[in-house]
């Protein structure tokens, strides 16, 4: 049965791993557009290799319930199960309460990948909103509302997320995403506002304009398509950069709360004891590097791939 | 100059402002009171806290403690921390000279390697060499800076028994060693928690610095220079180098909070008494009054490390001028 979703598992990846190969060598790679991102793209042995491995994850996560040996939270036998070495039986070991740890490092990719993907979302929305408006428009509201991005770059992220999540004490999921979000968007709206102010001089605008196209629609119909590379970029950095938050936040106890794994607070469990069972911290750590690598990676290979003119060595 | 300074440190007092106040607010949205949170006993009589209440001005109005609360700030005094039973300015005052040293250290070390590491990876650019430390300044840019700390721990303290395990001094021999002695202790506890951060600082400055002399190194004056017949050590250095130093130095601003602020986790785990080790025990104490000074502390060196940063800058580049 195990061996069946494994199975499953390995052949969804290599489905949907060569369905991005067929798209990037069937389309052309001077192509302006996403296909030509996607073919360029596909010529990056290692953004691909980083994608292939993002998708691996994410199919790891997705059949977590069905690919993990045993529950996340259950407890079988604290006493004789109790802090075991990596085995055949336990891959990874087990814990202090004898929670298999590779079946909690399956379940925490849920968690710190779903935390990631959904703050990063509410962050992109919100900064492409912020940015568009301010580069847009320009003039007085672009100065007020890029001194007021400066204002918010300059206060301490990571003391203001420890602050509130103290005070507050023990937030449910959805209000850490919110406050991950909220606190997450302030420099993708530089990214977004300086695309929009070059775009904004460009033909395409003015010919819209002319044509009677109000600011809503020019907006929606010409700037925002042109900003989506810029922006799928930030976003692929921002989730690498998110992941480390959320664990280090859960790490201090403050973010994902146990028993919910996430790969913070499993970090945390082996802490005390890492002199006799290092494998509690390792694997959850070594977890968190390869999927923040393939983030930074594939990022750097979309924004290469994004603007090809650029060369960088 | 004297008016760009005026400006700057305008902005920057408002930033600060927001900040404190941003603290205000948080605290007093919070649920609970400073003093039900460290008075929180059965044992501690009502008396008590009413006295503390009445002492704290906490039963005024808001916008009057509000006031209160700016004022003494802007005075330095940062308020009373139940757990340490002094005021945070003395706490404060303690932890950050040890902050000073291991930052200090790390920086220093971090720039230092991160610097010549670039350098030499844009003259060797595309070679082995220059893939393989990509690569490995990916791994460790990639790398939770707690997890990393966790890691070295086990491997060179437990494992191979090379560095003290945490603290500063060795806790029992300490009071009976010469200076020199005492000197060489401090040193090796001062290894492990300043080579972490070296590991986790260099690639984010290699990175920066290889890119800037490969940016650099496509400018006109350098191809002017090379049809000049300058040698290429001769570009390399007085052309290149110098020009794509400037990036680093807003880089340089960029960490230069952390100086006082600190690593939260990795101090914490090597019990370094710094500033982050003093933040994460105050979340364990819910000890507001420290949680807000540390970061309005960490607010006003951000504040200054970005004008540090501008001025450096324009004092290293004559093509900037400052208005």
């Amino acid at each position: 049965m195990l061996w069946a979703a494994w199975l499953v598992a390995g052949a969804l990846a290599v489905a949907l791993s060569g369905m991005l190969a067929r798209a990037g060598r069937s389309a052309a790679r001077d192509d302006p557009g996403w296909r030509g991102v996607v073919a360029r793209l596909h010529d990056d042995r290692v953004a691909l290799l980083a994608v292939r491995a993002i998708i691996v994850l994410g199919v790891l996560a997705l059949l977590a319930p069905w690919l993990a040996p045993y529950s996340p939270v259950g407890q079988p036998d604290i006493v004789a199960l109790k802090n075991l070495p990596p085995s055949l039986a336990h891959p990874f070991g087990t814990d202090f309460a004898s929670r298999d740890v590779l079946s909690r490092v399956l379940y925490g990719a849920r968690v710190s990948l779903a935390v990631a993907v959904l703050a990063i979302a509410l962050a992109v929305t919100l900064g492409t909103a912020w940015g568009a408006t301010a580069g847009y428009y320009g003039g007085r509201l672009d100065e007020a509302m890029m001194r007021l991005i400066d204002a918010a770059l300059s206060v301490p992220r990571i003391l203001v997320l420890i602050a509130v999540l103290v005070l507050w004490g023990g937030v449910p999921l959805p209000v850490l995403v919110l406050l991950l979000g909220f606190t997450g968007w302030f420099g993708v709206s530089r990214v977004v506002r300086g695309q929009v102010l070059a775009l904004r001089e460009q033909e395409m605008v003015l010919a819209a304009r002319a044509l009677g196209a109000r600011d809503r629609e020019i907006i929606r119909r010409h700037i925002l398509p042109n900003v989506l590379s810029p922006v799928i970029v930030a976003a692929t950095l921002g989730i690498a950069n998110l992941i480390i938050v959320e664990a280090g936040l859960s790490y201090l106890g403050i973010g994902v709360r146990p028993p919910t794994p996430s790969w913070g607070n499993m970090i945390q469990d082996g802490a005390e004891m890492l002199s006799s069972a290092w494998w509690v911290s390792f694997f959850p750590g070594l977890a968190v590097v390869l999927t923040v690598m393939a983030f930074n990676l594939a990022g750097d290979g979309l924004r290469d791939a994004a603007a090809p003119h650029q060369v960088d060595g | 100059m004297l008016r760009f300074l005026f400006r700057r440190s305008a902005q920057g007092a408002l930033i600060v402002w927001i900040v404190a106040t941003t603290a205000f607010v948080l605290l007093h949205l919070a649920p609970g009171d400073p003093v039900r949170a460290s008075l929180d006993s059965p044992l501690v009589p009502e008396s008590v806290r009413a006295y503390w209440v009445g002492r704290l001005g906490l039963d005024r109005p808001l916008p009057e403690q509000y006031v209160r609360y700016l004022a003494a700030a802007a005075r330095g005094d940062l308020g009373f921390s139940f757990p340490h039973r002094r005021g945070v300015g003395a706490v404060l005052a303690d932890a950050i000279p040890n902050t000073l040293l291991l930052m200090g250290v790390a920086l220093a070390l971090s720039f230092a390697i991160g610097i010549a590491v670039g350098v030499f990876q844009a003259r060797r650019h595309r070679s082995a060499f220059d893939r393989g430390i990509a690569v490995g300044s990916l791994v460790f840019y990639s790398m939770p800076d707690f997890w990393l700390a966790l890691m070295m721990l086990l491997v060179f303290a437990y494992a191979l028994r090379l560095f003290p395990v945490s603290g500063m001094h060795d806790a029992v021999m300490y009071p009976y060693l010469g200076p020199w002695a005492r000197l060489a202790d401090l040193a090796r506890h001062l290894v492990l928690p300043a080579v972490t951060l070296t590991l986790l600082g260099a690639p984010a400055v290699a990175r920066y610095q290889r890119a800037a002399m490969l940016d650099v190194g496509r400018a006109d004056f350098v191809r002017t220079a090379r049809a000049k017949g300058v040698g290429e050590r001769r570009i390399a250095h007085r052309h290149v180098l110098r020009n794509a130093l400037l990036p680093v130095i807003t880089l340089l601003g960029l960490a230069l909070p952390a100086l006082l602020g600190g690593s939260v986790f990795v101090e914490k785990i090597f019990s370094w008494p710094g500033m982050g080790t003093l933040t994460v025990n105050a979340i364990a104490t819910r000890d507001y009054p420290l949680l807000t000074a540390a970061l309005i502390v960490a607010s006003v060196m951000m504040v200054v490390g970005s004008l540090v940063a501008d001025l450096l800058y324009a004092l290293a580049d004559p093509r900037v001028r400052i208005t």
